[in-house]
């Protein structure tokens, strides 16, 4: 995926560069080519990384200060003259505080503003819920218009930052903190918006996740194999709006075991929007969704509180025993079902 | 009233102990926002030391005085200065950051004893602090509720939405008190979004200023105690601040909002603060 300048993102070792540094360099190299588009930050230029693009092109970046709502709303302001602005937070600030300026400014009015949020989930782990994240699905799902992705780490990142910016309306993409181990080796596995990945085949069971779910279901994955004997299927799905019901449809076809992993409240999230597609279909399976189970968050370093959540591994492995317990009775007409 | 002797030596031998205290808890915990922990250490220190109503026998007793730290991710200070109030056991702080603390990088009001609100999320602190002083009132109690603020904080227009509330409301026993570091994290706060001329935009809004040296607790009790003493305006005391205040390779530093240290910068540190202190205590007892 070469650019007219002859660099390519990849070139950046996505082994040793997190997630929004990633963001941030290639964002500053698409500048150089697209001169519509513009960075703004809210004092957290450095934070998000948003300052390459900064650096780079000084003369389109704009730090508002401490004070998201106007961030959105300049953003909305400067699409309205045919820009493309990216604006990057932390989600909580970006989803939250911001809220009404992204549905009714941004959304309502189906502007190109492209939302670069960082540090979100509970990647913040040790600053706490004022600073975790496990609402933006539910908000940004919500609001008309709005394309909502949660990449599953730097490589895809760079894909879903490229790709976003040929979209006429406004998208919101969700990135940790940036110590989130890479997945993906290449960059050449077919992004696509819209269009979920699946990164293992299985047929007794699907896992369904986004984010850093990824990395820990392969990992499970290939555990119930080896100790189970288990053919888990694994689908990315980075894009949760629009969502992939083919995929997930195909899922519920093949495999009737369903379950979803994600860093977001399970009231409202990625589960959420999965199970709708399961429930209109009017085919029963399998269902658990993972998630924070609508408490807010402890606070610790990243990976205990992966752990605690069972969003690790070793939580998914469980959880998927347990499914597994579930009986069937046989019916041979399941595919003819309403 | 101007501060006696004691009192004065108290409060600086007390600062001296928290500062050493946000070092150590910055080494614990790995990291924190130790640059502006250390410039609001002497405004908590003589809030707490001095003038807050509370009982930490009795944390949750009707009638105290309130806090607000809007400036929430300077827990850091917070809880060494509640710890060393008597609020919980200071050993507690060593689990600072670590799995199911009640201590994160910003205070946690259901978990931290002795903290009145949860705070971190920049500009949430000051409306709630004019609503705890507007309750007071309601329930005819005396009850002054005091704010801290950062000074980039007041880049939020929630912040000038609660001024102007506080004076439309004539909230007299509302203190807010603004760390005016100069700086925030992408830079010195008149480069990124400046403030300035603060002082005459907090009297526009209807306010009371009184401007001081943060770290100079004479500065800070006159200050207070004007606050303290007003009958129709509300008062904002803004304190004039270092980033980083006492631990000489932070002072100042943008780099320094957030970070952590070793065992050879915890000891560097250690000394910077030992040796600002042997000026400042010789000064006050002599
Ligand atoms: C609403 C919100 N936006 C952004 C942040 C991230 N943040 C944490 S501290 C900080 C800078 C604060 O500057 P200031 O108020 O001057 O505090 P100080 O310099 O005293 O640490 C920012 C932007 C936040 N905590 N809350």
């Amino acid at each position: 995926m070469t650019e007219g300048t002859g660099t390519t993102w990849t070139c950046y070792d996505a082994a040793t560069m997190t997630a929004r540094e990633i963001y941030g360099r290639v964002l500053a190299e698409m500048g150089k080519t697209n001169p519509s588009i513009v960075g703004l930050s809210a004092d957290l230029a450095k934070s998000t990384s948003i300052s390459f693009f900064e650096k780079a092109h000084p003369t389109r970046f704009f730090n508002v200060g401490i004070a998201e709502q106007n961030l959105m709303g300049i953003a909305a302001g400067m699409a309205k003259m045919g820009l493309i602005p990216f604006a990057s937070t932390f989600a909580v600030f970006a989803s939250m505080r911001a809220a009404e300026q992204v549905r009714t400014d941004i959304c309502y009015q189906n502007l190109p503003v492209k939302i670069i949020a960082t540090h979100g989930g509970i990647s913040f782990g040790a600053a706490g819920t004022t600073h975790h994240c496990t609402e933006d699905i539910a908000i940004m799902r919500s609001f008309a218009n709005m394309t909502v992705i949660i990449p599953a780490d730097g490589t895809e990142t760079a894909n879903a930052v490229r790709a976003c910016v040929d979209l006429p309306g406004p998208v919101y993409i969700r990135v940790g903190r940036g110590f989130e181990p890479p997945f993906y080796e290449s960059a050449d596995y077919g992004f696509q918006i819209g269009k979920a990945k699946t990164v293992q085949d299985g047929s007794d069971l699907a896992i369904i996740t986004c984010g850093i779910g990824v990395l820990q279901s392969v990992e499970a994955a290939r555990t119930l194999k080896e100790a189970d004997g288990l053919s888990v299927r694994v689908i990315n799905m980075h894009t949760i709006k629009p969502i992939d019901s083919d995929a997930i449809m195909k899922a519920l076809t093949d495999t009737r075991r369903i379950i979803t992993v994600e860093e977001h409240n399970t009231l409202s999230g990625l589960g959420s929007a999965v199970a709708d597609v399961i429930a209109e279909s009017g085919k029963g399976c399998a269902f658990r969704k993972l998630g924070l189970p609508d408490v807010y968050s402890e606070v610790g370093y990243p990976e205990d509180l992966y752990a605690h959540y069972k969003l690790d591994a070793n939580g998914i492995i469980d959880t998927i025993r347990e499914v597994m317990k579930i009986e069937f009775e046989e019916d041979e007409d399941w595919e003819d079902e309403v | 009233m101007a501060l006696t002797k004691e009192e004065r030596q108290k409060l600086y031998a007390q600062a001296k102990q928290l500062r050493n205290d946000i070092v150590d808890v910055t080494s614990w915990a790995g990291g924190a926002h130790i640059g502006g922990g250390l410039s609001v250490i002497d405004i908590l220190t003589i809030l707490y030391f001095k003038y807050l109503r509370i009982d930490p026998k009795n944390p949750c007793w009707e009638d105290r005085d309130r806090l607000v730290l809007s400036k929430g991710h300077a827990a850091v200070a917070y809880v060494p200065v509640l710890a060393r109030r008597g609020f919980f056991n200071v050993e507690e702080m060593k689990t600072f950051n670590k799995f199911k603390s009640p201590f994160g990088m910003h205070p946690d009001s259901k978990k931290v004893c002795g903290c009145d609100a949860s705070t971190g999320s920049l500009g949430h602190g000051l409306p709630m602090a004019v609503g705890m002083a507007l309750g007071a009132r309601v329930l005819g109690k005396d009850i002054k509720v005091y704010c801290v603020l950062g000074d980039g904080e007041c880049n939020e227009g929630s912040i000038w939405e609660a001024l102007m509330a506080a004076a439309q409301f004539k909230l007299t026993n509302l203190i807010t008190i603004i760390d005016r570091n100069r700086l925030m994290i992408d830079g010195p706060t008149e480069k990124v979004m400046g403030v300035e001329p603060l002082p005459d935009k907090l009297k526009a809004f209807g306010m009371e200023v009184v401007t001081v040296d943060g770290h100079d607790m004479d500065g800070l009790s006159e200050g207070i105690d004007k606050a303290l003493a007003g009958k129709e305006k509300p008062v904002v005391v803004l304190a004039n601040t270092v980033k980083g205040k006492g631990v000489n390779f932070m002072e100042d530093q943008v780099p320094w909002h957030y970070g952590s240290i070793d065992a050879a910068l915890k000891e560097k540190a250690h000394g910077s603060i030992e040796k600002m202190y042997e000026a400042i205590l010789k000064g006050v007892s002599s």
